[in-house]
């Protein structure tokens, strides 16, 4: 409920002036084949819409030192990607990430989140705020709901 | 970025051209990493699953192994050491869809012998990685 009187206060505060909001319930539409298939084999392929563009291109800049692992692309996927990143990135102040380009570390996200106990993400069962799916039991599908959400035990 | 040397890469742009029609299986990738091994090294005498089982499970003096991920037991699925996703089974007797594809295969050596090593991988190395890989659950 929280949710949705927040969302009613965003979409007064910034229709009319971006016009683009995030989805209010917290739901993104599918990626396309390439995104989910590179972007999806080592974690969920977060939805664009949770980082800038300029975020997005760094981190695409990148790859090969990608949070300690090498995720290198050949350039053409690469410029597949980039392009779907760029195209349908978020456009809210509040998405914008640190040095580290960690969606997790961003304003959005940490507001997002501030209810969630500290006991929850050391549980060994989250292991790191990247782990959507570890209590978003739909975020795969790109919902992340607050019907969807399973603390786990 | 790091390259692999030259000529590893350009068998397997040239395999995967040449075999792009038909999936490839494990057997084609042994033969191509053998043509390799010889070009590497005169000497080379074929390739072990017991040395391929030792370098699957050593972490090389640095932080993660191949077992770090895909488990000691590479018939069972995995899970990625940062983010926890599970990975499907790396040996081709528990997933048919293992060595099947040239670019899979070349981005997955890259990317990990990168993370795990701190450089490419030889042709040696993933021969004898492959011929345990494939000796395992039959």
């Amino acid at each position: 409920m929280k949710h949705v009187i927040r969302f009613g206060i965003l979409v007064l505060l910034t229709v009319g002036t971006t016009g683009v909001v995030l989805a209010g319930d917290h739901r993104y539409p599918a990626p396309n084949p390439t995104v989910k298939a590179e972007c999806g084999s080592c974690h969920i392929a977060y939805p664009p819409q949770l980082l800038p563009a300029h975020s997005w291109r760094a981190l695409m800049a990148g790859l090969d030192k990608h949070f300690g692992t090498d995720a290198s692309l050949d350039p053409q996927t690469a410029a597949t990607i980039t392009a779907f990143l760029e195209q349908n990135a978020g456009r809210k102040r509040s998405l914008s990430a640190s040095s580290e380009l960690r969606i997790s570390e961003t304003r959005w996200f940490v507001h997002e989140h501030d209810e969630v106990p500290a006991y929850v993400w050391k549980s060994p069962k989250v292991k790191s705020p990247s782990n959507c799916t570890a209590c978003h039991s739909n975020a795969e599908h790109g919902d992340f709901s607050e019907r969807s959400v399973r603390i786990p035990r | 970025m790091r390259r692999s040397p030259i000529f590893p890469l350009a068998a397997v742009a040239a395999f995967s051209i040449t075999a792009s029609a038909a999936a490839e299986t494990p057997a084609d990738f042994q033969r191509l990493f053998e043509t390799a091994a010889r070009q590497e090294r005169a000497g080379f005498a074929g390739f072990s699953a017991q040395r391929g089982a030792a370098f699957f499970k050593s972490t090389h003096g640095r932080e993660w192994s191949c077992a770090s991920c895909h488990t000691i037991n590479p018939t069972a699925t995995g899970r990625h050491a940062k983010t926890d996703k599970p990975i499907t089974p790396l040996a081709p007797a528990a997933n048919a869809e293992r060595f099947t594809r040239a670019d899979k295969v070349e981005k997955w050596f890259r990317r990990n012998c990168n993370d795990v090593l701190g450089r490419t991988c030889t042709a040696s190395e993933k021969g004898d990685v492959l011929v345990y890989l494939m000796s395992l659950g039959k």
